[in-house]
């Protein structure tokens, strides 16, 4: 069953992976380009209904990686989608369109890191006070 | 449009995270709902970051006061996936005790609350109550009513003495007759019924467009359970079963909640049978670098961690996704539609923090003056039952 | 002994104001109300509205956010009122000390009476604080 959708990934997106880990056997985390990550979603989220467990947003110092986590749950699998943005041009296209779930993720690692996702309905704070200090992001490294 | 809007909160004097709800509101009816959260933010993935592994697990469990088990737990689980440790089996076997009786408290704690915001005081007292015992459990067990600090990675930080478990299965064994009382008072009470049926529908596809989680997913019939999903701790290794409701209302949400109190309460009663003897820590010493992923079934549904280290000695990151975050937004559609009476038993069926209610005030869009005095919506709702209550005797 | 701050002595009505605590203070303040503890028998009850306060109960670490939340909650507190800081975020920011959205203690910006110390406090030591706090203001 596992191994099937694995299968299934890899024969529908497969040419799209640039770098694929599996450090356990119900953890895969999979990297994509950030122009294919719009696709990979709705194959994910429509085709194989998967749950989108939430986003990560990590500050590696060169670069922004932001992680979407999807659980699978029929089979016990977490599905790691990553997605790397080199700073400074730190912009991805948002998933919120075609998953609902995702726009408060979003919302957060905008302000918690700075990301901005193009085409995100409501891209404004979520938790810090209104008058939070633009241009100051309370999870970036690079200071 | 000449709506109006009701703000809702942002204090809250008795559950969780202080959420502001604002309500457009038509007549009685609400059309939309925008939610603010942040009343509550401490920044916990940033200070993280600066304590060590093993002190991140007495933070993580400052994050919610009821659910000072299901962070710590999903925690040390993402550590773990990342350091590849094997945990000894009599420590999973408390791990998942802890958590039941967690589930327990928590699940008889909103019942109560949801008791007190349709006007029912007298469920509001006995389930805190009946509640008290398995604090005194968790006393007993933990030295502590919260926060119990059981949680460590590898293992737990203290052992269940033999001697007390007689203890623990008696007082556990009184509290299902207790449970049984509620669900007759629940289930077979008529104006309960009224209230409560076929308002806030969720349907399986809000479920999955909004991606909620626990009782909120289970009460519309979206079989999700991480326990069963992914087992962890001694899930595996115990006989129960996934409670599932098909309708998706605020009844169906208070049914798989007192239903699941069942088998928690089994669950746990299993486990102290079937615990082994032996050591319940690993003794771990180092965190090599890498990622992890936690999760577990919370209460409120499923609760994930994920930790990135670079090698040091604490995590380079640390992202902590409560369910209520996942919860919440179903607020949107669950309420559009719907009387402002019933706004607030539909606000509470997530089991958020809820008693934002307790600070509500309706202005006037136009106008900007107050036409409501605060706490009304909670009388509001209490005296529709009041009238439900007549009309039922009447008949 | 000023007659106003005589009448808070007894029946003390309470507002609770979370500010970004973890809710176990709220839920052992909950816990005072219900059968096992029962303040309710000295006339102590949760009110929902500040305007018809005697005391405020102070949870949590104060976060940036709160702040002005807090002031004007204090401005509309009918006076006297005394403030109470229940458990440790409250009475010294506890574990979330240097945490970047929690820099001042409750007491920077209200005036505090009472710390009710403990991690969360049990039922009986919040009772115990409210007990010190007739206790104080009795003193003449």
């Amino acid at each position: 069953m596992k191994e099937e959708i694995i299968e299934n990934i890899r024969y529908r997106i497969g040419k799209k992976i640039l770098n694929w880990e599996e450090p356990a056997k119900d953890r895969v985390y999979a990297t994509f380009k950030r122009e294919d990550l719009i696709e990979v979603a709705r194959y994910l989220f429509e085709e194989l209904d998967a749950r989108l467990a939430t986003a990560s947003g990590v500050d590696t110092r060169k670069a922004i990686e932001v992680l979407y986590h999807f659980a699978f749950d029929r089979i016990g699998l977490m599905f790691t989608v990553k997605i790397i943005l080199e700073k400074p041009d730190i912009v991805v296209e948002s998933i919120t369109p075609v998953i609902r779930g995702a726009e408060w993720i979003e919302r957060e690692i905008h302000e918690m890191l700075g990301v901005d996702f193009k085409n995100h309905p409501n891209l404004k704070h979520l938790l810090l006070k209104e008058d939070w200090p633009e241009g100051h992001y309370p999870l970036r490294r690079d200071r | 449009m000449s709506h109006k809007v009701i703000p809702i909160g942002p204090y809250h004097p008795l559950q969780e995270e202080p959420e502001f709800f604002r309500l457009h509101v038509d007549g009685e009816t609400v059309v939309d709902l925008d939610i603010e959260i942040g009343y509550n933010h401490r920044l916990i993935e940033k200070i993280s970051e600066s304590k060590s592994f093993d002190q991140a697990t007495f933070l993580v469990e400052r994050i919610c006061g009821i659910c000072s088990t299901s962070h710590p737990l999903a925690y040390v689980q993402a550590v773990e996936d990342l350091a590849k440790i094997e945990v000894p089996q009599r420590a999973l076997y408390i791990r998942t005790i802890i958590a039941e009786l967690e589930r327990v408290h928590s699940h008889l704690l909103w019942l109560g609350l949801a008791g007190h915001f349709i006007g029912y005081n007298t469920v509001w007292m006995w389930a805190w109550r009946y509640r008290e015992p398995v604090l005194d459990i968790f006393e007993r067990i933990t030295g502590n009513r919260q926060h119990y600090a059981m949680m460590k990675i590898g293992g737990v930080r203290r052992d269940i003495k033999e001697e007390d478990i007689p203890w623990i299965k008696k007082t556990l064994k009184q509290l299902k007759p207790k449970v049984d009382m509620f669900k007759g008072a629940v289930m077979d009470d008529p104006v309960i019924h009224a209230r409560l049926e076929g308002i806030g529908i969720l349907t399986k596809e809000d479920i999955k467009n909004f991606c909620a989680l626990g009782p909120t997913a289970r009460a519309s019939g979206v079989d999700i359970d991480v326990r069963r999903d992914h087992p962890y701790a001694a899930y595996d290794r115990v006989e129960w079963k996934v409670i599932l409701q098909r309708e998706g209302d605020v009844f169906a949400k208070a049914v798989v909640r007192i239903l699941e109190l069942y088998e928690s309460v089994n669950i746990i009663l299993q486990c102290l049978d079937k615990m082994p003897k032996g050591s319940i820590d690993a003794n771990i010493k180092e965190i090599p670098p890498g990622m992890g992923i936690g999760h577990i079934e919370a209460p409120r549904g499923e609760c994930f961690h994920y930790v990135f280290s670079d090698g040091g000695n604490s995590h380079a990151r640390h992202k902590v996704r409560a369910p209520s975050y996942m919860n919440v937004p179903t607020n949107k559609v669950a309420v559009v539609g719907e009387t402002i009476s019933d706004a607030t038993i539909i606000l509470a069926a997530v089991d958020p923090c809820y008693c934002c209610t307790e600070r509500t005030a309706v202005v006037d869009v136009k106008t900007k003056k107050k036409v409501m005095d605060s706490a009304d919506l909670i009388r509001l709702s209490q005296e529709k039952t009041e009238r439900l209550k007549k009309k039922l005797i009447a008949i | 002994m000023n007659l106003k701050l005589n009448a808070l002595t007894r029946s003390i009505w309470v507002y609770h104001l979370s500010t970004g605590s973890c809710n176990n203070c709220d839920i052992e303040i909950l816990d005072c109300l219900t059968p096992r503890h029962d303040i309710e028998r000295f006339g102590m009850v949760l009110v929902g509205s500040v305007r018809h306060a005697d005391a405020i109960l102070v949870t949590g670490a104060l976060n940036l956010k709160t702040i002005p939340r807090v002031k004007n909650i204090y401005q509309q507190a009918p006076k006297p009122c005394v403030v109470v800081a229940c458990g440790v975020c409250a009475c010294g920011q506890g574990i979330f000390k240097n945490g970047p959205n929690t820099p001042n203690p409750v007491d920077s910006v209200l005036p505090v009476d009472v710390y009710i110390p403990g991690c969360p406090p049990k039922p009986e030591a919040i009772i115990a604080g409210v007990v010190k706090l007739i206790g104080k203001l009795k003193k003449p």
